[in-house]
Formats: structure tokens, C-alpha cells, sequence
């Protein structure tokens, strides 16, 4: 019985050093900034304003930073996996091993979906929802605290496994038997595991809450069908998240249960059954593309709206669309292994509901193209992000299209056309929708605009590198090579995936153009400050406030009377000319108060997973009680509430509306 | 004009003013415990009975179990077709929804990949320990 | 837009469906979201159900359900659950009318009776790992040990949570948040009856008759 479990000197990875190196980056970086941090003196602000907030405008704003951070993370991975795939052709061995080059894959796909793209369009909705709806927060805003701080936890976790042990190789899905304990006796796997559970606990209680939210706390007036379309396809992405995430935590769990205690759901021992998983897997994993790709809809609906000048095209079949498309998402899963032994009637119906579910997808292209027409289109940064979605989008929505076919998928299945198609659709949708996003509502969050310069030439190096890097792979897939070589003897291959590394360094270059444009923008933000709240002629009512916005995000309850609340309130005051609104006596609000439970269960959170994967069966134990403490503490905490006094509501106001005069 | 009024809270009764002639709240729960007690009854009965084919059984069981289900939303859980609680059913019927796509399609896509790689029921591909 | 502008001008009290309310009150977003909760369990539970639909006939020539499952005892754990979860309706009934006896006396019965079905159920367990029917004998058992067992540990989880509101209504008393926390625990026991019905069904009853 060993103390520390399967932990020894031996974890650390010291022979290898592309790994120390990453590490030690990795320490350096995380270092500088504690350092800087504490060389500041900036611990205490720190905790209390953004630690330990429960405001969802800045556990948004946390979730989009820790996005970015991990988009770094898996950028670097890709870097690795085209640039090895371009040098190791014919006999070459490229300059990653086997092993790091499976680990290297498997983390670029979990922390690109699970750990990039989940927190920013999480983030996304965290900042925006509640603004949209007109309301002060979201409706649990400690347990929104509390699945952030886990989602952050899953992501320390599987950067701890960089330098702490291995992270797993059996590919972001983890099928068995790969992942059982037979073949993947190491530690990877498990890291995989549980920063998956942990993370996934967060975003099942981030999609309660935002359910809860929208569907029981909106301003007066606000019916559904006022509902600003993001809303509305944020709701569609939280049921999505509701009623997938617990199938992954049975999945997973039940793996565990293999890889801990000799289960036999998946084993080849038994009975159990590989074909179990996979299918419970894509359960989960098709929704999951769906709560990803249906808030970045609702991103490039609002941009396409308020950079036309016009309402919406087609509000009522945007909304139909979404919600259709939020019921169908659950009817195509076992398009992700028509090759694994169905009969036709299977495989046909599956196949026949993927074409179905191009249909609304289609009608929604085609209300944003109508949005457009006819309309003032100012291209800022947002609109760039958005044009270059709908023309790369359509490209990977009909190379999806072929697929849903069974018999041409049989051709394509687990060939590198498949790594096009999901890049096209997962670059050309999600990425530019969060891009959009973080370019449109950043000047509401900071109360500066992004530099426009810098935008641009990030919009287009990502636009002609993502062309550059993914158009050679359907090719390479139509000639036959398969996904995640590590090595390749076809030196006819070679000159495409040349050219799809030169195109990751296009792309690398809009990374950097993206930093850049954050550094200018902060530097310059006197120049880029935004006073009136509205900076883009905007249409929804997190525009109606100032930026950024107070805690309290507006003084009085907005009113709503109809779609494109804070359009109308605009027209309407300058159809009248009357002065925005008489002088009201402001009254004392009631907000939440800060609470650490989100940020110690997390730590508990971290204890118990790192625990649980070196077999530390104290630790656990540990981590477990304090978690438990940790939540009965907040359970008997007697004040959650605190009361801004009407006179700080008023001072606000009053030099919100000096700002603007001036 | 009527005063605007708020969905109810899953498991809350119908408030009273809206509904007067409303039996006692005891009441409701008591006939709940004896139909849900039949119904059990009835469900040991039917999983022993030589008297239905084998899979009358099986479709009997499951017909019971629903109404069972059925009976506990109504009277434990107070879930009525009231405009009072929309949303709550609404709820509901994704989850059911949900719930029914994922037992069905699995149980359908797992059967239909054993009988077309031609494996014995239940069987799986990669059985090693085939008796 | 122009609509938008003509749909500014209804005076506002003209409009009073539900769903133009403004927020709801703390107490029905509080059991909304738990509702919602809820569902998602139940996923989880149909994620469970459907594994175990598949391995049911793969025991690896092990022992099968018909020839482990004693009805006696279930029927008793049936019988236990069904009648705390009348306590427990009639325990949120003294809840909201205040009354500290009958909330405390409805609360003890139901925690009894929810051990006791703990008790038998765990006493099933230790008998059959006992006899070398363990979950790592076959997928069929992994399978019934992992379903049945979940819904085990929400027992266990609802008693400790059913515990610490007593001692919740001890401190705070009947405080709007002990309230709507109590009303949220008894949508959970309700709900693990519910899961109970299908075990039932689909793991015991369906295990012998066939």
C-alpha cells in the first residue's frame, strides 16, 4: 500500500524534452503572472471582484480569458500534429515519438471542444443572457460560480498532465478497448476522465441555470417571442447541454468503473460491449456540437441585425429553426459510426435525419443573407467574422451532407476528409461565431472597443490560413489517408500537407494579430473608450446600460413592448423628441453577495480528481469531505444578499449620463 | 382583466382561490399511496402469472410501470394540464422525450449491429468467454 | 420595426399572460431549476437503463437475474420507498403550514424508511458478491450493480441531505430558503421512487418473470 498511490519521481516526463520544455514554459508563464500579481499587490482585488464574484458578467468575462488560454494550449498542439505530418513522410519519423504524438492528438480534440469552445460560447451566454433578458443576474449566481470553477478545474487538470504523468491516447472519444485498463494501463485515460467529469459537472449546473433563467427570469414584457435570438438559441443550447451531459457522466463513469474496480461494461472479458459505448458516446457527442454551434447562430444573428441597421429577417423561422434543429440533434447520433457493423434500415434512418437536419440549418444561411440585403452593412470586425462564416460554413455543411450519405461515408469514414469536414464547420462556425461574439460585446464588458486594424488583419489571416490548411486535407482524404498518422510511406501526400502546415502558419500569424490586437486595444484605450453604452447602434438591451455595465447591470427594471426592445426605445424617443426619462427617485437593490464556495469547491474538485487518477485513495477521501463542508458551509450561510444603496445607483447613473452629454 | 400571474413551482399545489372546490391536500396524497399500492400489487402479480404469454408479461409490466409513473407525477408531484404549469410539462415532455430516444435508439442500434454481424443475441463481437 | 414601434404603444396592462410576468419569485425559480435538475438525472438514469437493456442476457455464463433476484425483498424495499415518499408528501403538507412537530415526525418516519430499504439493499448486494456474483463476474451484473446502485447512493445522498434540513429547520426555522429547499427535497425523494418504478419493472420484475 503506497501513500502516494501510483505517484513517484518517475511521472515527471524529465527524459523528454519537448515536453520539459512546454512545461517549463508552461511554470514560467503561470510564474510571471503570480509574480506580477503579487508584485502589484493585486491578491486582494483580485479575490474579491473577480475570485470570489458571483456576477455573471464577470464569471463570463473569466470563462472567455480561460477559453483563450486554452485556445493557445490546443493551437500549439495542432501546430504539432501538421508540422510532424509534413516532415515525416517515407522513412522520416518526423521529430515526435508514437506515444507523445497519440497524446498530442488526443488533448489537441478534448481542450479544443471541451475546453475551448464549451467555456467561450458558456462565456458568451454567462455575459450577454442576462443583459439581453434585462435582468440583474442569472438565477443561481452562486452555482454559476461554482460551474465555472469546475470547468477551470478540468482544464488545470489536463494541463497538470503535461507536466505530471501522460495524458491520454486513445483519442478525444476514448473508445475501449483502447482505453480500458488492459491497454491504456498508464494514467492518460484517467486524466482524460476526470477532467471530463469535472468540467461536465460544471456545465450540466451552468445549463440548469441558464434554462432556469431564461425560461423564469426575463424582464417584464419579454415573452418568448421578444426574446432576442441569441437568447433563444441559448436556451436551445442549454436544454441540449440538460439533456446530453448526464448520458457522457453515465459513460465515463462506467468506464471508470472498468478501468477502477474490473467492471465489465466495455471489456472484452465478460461479455461486455465496445459497440455500447460508442453508441452511448455520440449519445452525448452529437448534441454537443449542437450546444457549441447554435449560440454561435444566435452571435452572427444579432451581429448580422445591428450591423444592417435592420430587424432580423425571418425572426419566427430563426427561432423555429433553432428549436427544430434542438430536437433533431438528438435523432443523428449513429452517423459517427455507420461503419460499425448496422444493418441498411439502421443506417438509412440515421443517414436520412442528418440531410433533415441541413434543412433549417439551411434556412437560417438564408435569413442572414436576407438580414443583409438591402441593408446599411457597416463591415466592422463582427460583420467580417460573420461573412466569412456563412461562406465557409456552407462549404463544411455540404461536405456534412455528403457524408450523412452511408455509402459515400463508408469511403470517407476515419480518412482525413472527415478531419476537413468537422474543422470546417467547427472553425468556419464556432470559432468565428465566439470571434464575433468577443468583438461585438467586448466594448459592453470593458467599456473599450477592440482596435479595428488588427481585427481585420486577424479576421483575414484565419480566413485564408483556415482555406490554406483544411482545403488539402479533403483532398488527401479523397486520396486515401487516414486520420492521426503519426508517420506516412505515400510521398505523393506530402507537398498537401506542406501546404496545410504552411496554412496552420497563416493561421498562427491571426493568433498572434488577435494578442496583438488585445495589447493595442488596452494600450489605447482612451482613444477606443465608449461612453454612450450603444456603440454600435445596437438593437437588444444589454445595450441600454452603460459600459461596462454596474453590478446591478441596469437601475430600473427595463419595460419591453416588443422584439428589438432598445431599438424601439431608441425610435420612439426620437420620434418624439422627448428627454430619454424623467428624473425617477432610484430605489436600494438587492444583490448577491460574493461567495468563495465556487472557487474552494473547485480546489476540492482538483484534490479529488488528482487524486482519483494516481490512486490516492486518502486524498480522495479528503478532497471529497472538504467539497462537502465546503457546500454545507454556504448552505448555512445566513446573508446572501447585500443592498446597493439607491444613492450609489443614482451616482452611477448621473455620471453615466455626464459621460454621454459630453 | 385578469391580475398577471406566474407559473406555478414544480410540486406546489394549484393555489386555492383558483381552484375552491379542490379536495384536501391529505386526501390527494393518501388516494396516490393506495392506487400506487395496487398498482404494485398488481405489477408482483403480473411478473408471477402463468396466465399471459411470455411477452404479455413483459408489455403488461411496462403499461403498469407507466401508469405507476403516471400516478406519482399526479398526486405526489402535482403536475396538472393547467396554464398554471406549462412550463413544468413542457419540461417533462423533453425529458420523457429525451429518456425515450435514448433507451430505444440504443437498445434498436445494439440489437440490429448483434443481428447483422450475425452474433447470438446479446453477444457481442470481441466475446471471449463465449460458454 | 415599424411594428416594434407599433407594439410600443399598447399600454402595458394589456398585456398579462404568464409569460410577460417580469421575474418570477424566488420560491418558483428555486424548484424550477431543481426541476430541471431533476430531468437530467432521470438522463442519466435512462443512459443507465439502456446499458443495462443491452448487457441484461450477456452474464458470461454467471448467474442471471431470475436466479438471484428475491422478490420478498424488493417487494419490502418497494414497500419501504413508496411509503416515504407519502411521509415526505405529507412532511412539505406540515412544511407549509409551519408546524414543527409534524414536519420533524414526518421527516424521522421517512429517513427510517429510506435506511431500511438502504439496509436491505445493501444486505442484497453483500449476499450476492457473497455467492460470486459480484459486478466483475459479468457485464450483465456490472450492469445491474451500477444501475441499481446509483439509485442506491441518491437514497444515501437524499438522507444526508434530508438530515441536514432538519437541523436547517432546528436553526433558521421555517425560513423562505429552508422552505424552498425542503420543497426541492421532496420533488428529489418523489423522483427516486419514480427511477424506482423502473428499477423495479425493468430489473427485478422483468428479471424473473422471464
Amino acid at each position: 500500500m503506497n501513500f502516494l498511490g501510483k505517484l513517484d519521481w518517475n511521472a515527471i516526463p524529465l527524459h523528454e524534452p519537448i515536453i520539459m520544455g512546454a512545461t517549463g514554459f508552461m511554470v514560467l508563464v503561470v510564474l510571471v503572472v503570480l509574480g506580477f500579481v503579487t508584485v502589484k499587490g493585486a491578491w486582494p482585488y483580485l479575490w474579491r471582484e473577480w475570485l470570489t464574484s458571483v456576477d455573471h458578467k464577470r464569471i463570463g468575462a473569466m470563462y472567455c480569458i480561460l477559453a483563450l488560454v486554452m485556445m493557445l494550449r490546443g493551437f500549439s498542439d495542432a501546430i504539432m500534429i501538421r508540422s510532424q505530418q509534413a516532415l515525416a513522410a517515407g522513412g522520416a519519423q518526423g521529430y515526435l515519438p508514437p506515444e507523445h504524438f497519440n497524446q498530442i492528438f488526443s488533448a489537441h480534440g478534448t481542450i479544443m471542444i471541451l475546453f475551448m469552445a464549451m467555456p467561450f460560447v458558456v462565456g458568451l451566454m454567462n455575459f450577454a443572457v442576462p443583459l439581453q433578458l434585462g435582468v440583474r443576474d442569472v438565477a443561481f449566481p452562486t452555482l454559476n460560480s461554482v460551474s465555472f470553477w469546475l470547468t477551470a478545474s478540468g482544464a488545470l487538470l489536463v494541463n497538470i498532465s503535461l507536466a505530471v504523468g501522460e495524458f491520454s491516447k486513445a483519442t478525444w472519444w476514448g473508445y475501449p478497448p483502447l482505453s480500458e485498463m488492459q491497454y491504456s494501463p498508464g494514467v492518460g485515460v484517467d486524466y482524460y476522465l476526470w477532467s471530463l467529469q469535472i468540467s461536465g459537472i460544471g456545465t450540466l449546473l451552468a445549463g440548469i441555470n441558464f434554462v432556469t433563467t431564461i425560461l423564469k427570469l426575463r424582464a417584464p414584457g419579454m415573452s418568448y417571442m421578444r426574446m432576442p435570438v441569441f437568447c433563444w438559441t441559448a436556451l436551445a443550447a442549454n436544454l441540449l447541454i440538460v439533456a446530453a451531459f448526464p448520458v457522457l457522466t453515465a459513460t465515463l463513469a462506467m468506464l471508470a468503473l472498468d478501468r477502477y474496480l474490473g467492471f465489465h461494461f466495455f471489456s472484452l472479458e465478460g461479455q461486455g460491449n465496445q459497440m455500447l459505448y460508442s453508441n452511448l458516446f455520440w449519445v452525448w457527442g452529437h448534441p454537443e456540437v449542437y450546444i457549441l454551434i447554435l449560440p454561435a447562430f444566435g452571435v452572427f444573428s444579432e451581429v448580422m441585425a445591428t450591423f444592417s441597421g435592420k430587424p432580423l429577417f425571418g425572426y419566427r423561422s430563426m427561432v423555429a429553426a433553432t428549436m427544430t434543429i434542438c430536437v433533431l440533434s438528438f435523432l443523428v447520433w449513429l452517423h459517427h459510426f455507420f461503419t460499425m457493423g448496422a444493418s441498411a434500415n439502421v443506417n438509412g434512418f440515421f443517414g436520412v435525419m442528418s440531410m433533415i437536419i441541413a434543412l433549417p440549418t439551411g434556412a437560417k444561411v438564408f435569413n442572414w443573407l436576407f438580414t443583409m440585403y438591402g441593408g446599411r452593412v457597416r463591415f466592422s470586425v463582427p460583420v467580417l467574422w460573420s461573412i466569412g462564416f456563412i461562406v465557409t460554413f456552407v462549404i463544411g455543411g455540404m461536405t456534412g451532407v455528403l457524408m450523412a450519405v452511408p455509402p459515400a461515408d463508408f469511403q470517407l469514414h476515419n480518412s482525413v476528409f472527415l478531419v476537413a469536414h468537422f474543422h470546417n464547420v467547427a472553425i468556419g462556425g464556432v470559432v468565428f461565431g465566439v470571434m464575433a461574439g468577443y468583438n461585438y460585446w467586448f466594448p459592453k464588458a470593458f467599456g473599450f472597443k477592440l482596435d479595428e486594424r488588427w481585427g481585420r488583419a486577424s479576421f483575414w489571416c484565419w480566413f485564408v490560413g483556415f482555406y490554406v490548411a483544411f482545403m488539402p486535407l479533403y483532398v488527401l482524404g479523397l486520396m486515401g489517408m487516414t486520420r492521426r498518422m503519426q508517420h506516412y510511406d505515400n510521398l505523393s501526400w506530402q507537398p498537401w500537407l506542406i501546404a496545410a502546415a504552411f496554412g496552420t502558419a497563416i493561421i498562427l500569424v491571426g493568433v498572434v494579430c488577435q494578442i496583438v490586437q488585445l495589447v493595442v486595444s488596452i494600450r489605447h484605450r482612451e482613444e477606443l473608450r465608449d461612453v454612450t453604452g450603444d456603440p454600435w447602434n445596437a438593437r437588444t438591451l444589454e445595450w441600454a446600460t452603460a459600459s461596462p455595465p454596474p453590478a446591478w447591470n441596469f437601475a430600473f427594471q427595463p419595460k419591453v413592448a416588443g422584439l428589438d426592445a432598445f431599438w424601439s426605445s431608441k425610435s420612439h424617443a426620437q420620434a418624439t423628441r422627448e428627454e430619454p426619462a424623467p428624473p425617477r427617485n432610484y430605489e436600494p437593490v438587492e444583490m448577491p453577495k460574493n461567495s468563495a464556495t465556487g472557487f474552494v469547491t473547485a480546489f476540492f474538485a482538483v484534490v479529488i480528481g488528482f487524486a482519483l487518477i494516481w490512486h490516492i485513495w486518502w486524498l480522495a477521501g479528503v478532497g471529497m469531505f472538504g467539497a462537502f463542508v465546503t457546500l454545507l458551509a454556504f448552505s448555512f450561510r445566513r446573508h446572501n444578499e447585500i443592498e446597493v444603496p439607491a444613492e450609489e445607483i443614482a451616482r452611477f447613473v448621473r455620471a453615466h449620463q455626464a459621460g454621454v452629454a459630453a | 382583466m385578469t391580475e398577471v400571474r406566474h407559473e406555478r413551482a414544480p410540486g406546489d399545489r394549484p393555489s386555492r382561490e383558483m381552484n375552491e372546490s379542490a379536495p384536501s391536500e391529505f386526501l390527494v396524497y393518501t388516494i396516490g399511496l393506495v392506487v400506487a399500492v395496487l398498482l404494485t400489487a398488481t405489477s408482483f402479480w403480473t411478473a408471477n402469472t402463468t396466465l399471459l404469454w411470455s411477452g404479455g408479461v413483459v408489455l403488461g409490466l411496462a403499461v403498469l410501470a407507466i401508469a405507476q409513473m403516471g400516478i406519482h407525477l399526479v398526486f405526489f408531484l402535482h403536475i396538472s394540464s393547467g396554464p398554471e404549469s406549462t412550463n413544468n410539462v413542457l419540461a417533462l415532455a423533453f425529458g420523457a422525450l429525451i429518456v425515450f430516444v435514448v433507451i430505444a435508439g440504443t437498445m434498436w442500434i445494439v440489437a440490429d449491429m448483434n443481428t447483422n454481424m450475425m452474433m447470438p443475441s446479446g453477444a457481442p463481437m470481441s466475446m471471449r468467454m463465449q460458454h | 420595426m415599424n411594428i416594434a414601434v407599433a407594439i410600443d404603444q399598447i399600454p402595458q396592462e394589456a398585456l398579462p399572460s404568464a409569460s410577460e410576468a417580469g421575474p418570477a419569485p424566488k420560491r418558483i425559480v428555486v424548484a424550477f431549476g431543481f426541476w430541471i435538475f431533476l430531468l437530467s438525472d432521470i438522463v442519466m438514469f435512462a443512459a443507465l437503463f439502456a446499458s443495462y437493456a443491452v448487457l441484461v442476457r450477456s452474464t458470461a455464463g454467471g448467474p442471471t437475474g431470475a436466479q438471484l433476484f428475491n422478490q420478498t425483498t424488493v417487494a419490502i424495499e418497494t414497500a419501504c420507498l413508496l411509503f416515504s415518499s407519502y411521509t415526505c408528501g405529507l412532511m412539505s403538507l406540515a412544511v407549509n403550514s409551519r408546524r414543527y412537530l409534524r414536519t420533524y415526525l414526518g421527516a424521522l418516519i421517512t429517513f427510517a424508511l429510506g435506511a431500511i430499504f438502504l439496509g436491505l439493499e445493501i444486505r442484497e448486494f453483500l449476499s450476492m458478491i457473497a455467492i460470486g456474483a459480484a459486478p466483475q463476474r459479468s457485464a450483465f451484473l456490472s450492469a445491474f450493480f451500477t444501475l441499481v446502485g446509483c439509485h442506491g447512493l441518491h437514497v444515501a445522498l437524499g438522507l444526508i441531505w434530508l438530515t441536514v434540513m432538519m437541523v436547517q429547520v432546528a436553526v433558521f426555522g421555517f425560513a423562505a430558503r429552508v422552505q424552498h429547499r425542503l420543497l426541492c427535497f421532496s420533488l428529489f425523494w418523489h423522483a427516486l421512487d419514480i427511477v424506482w418504478v423502473g428499477v423495479l419493472t425493468v430489473v427485478y420484475l422483468m428479471g424473473v418473470s422471464s
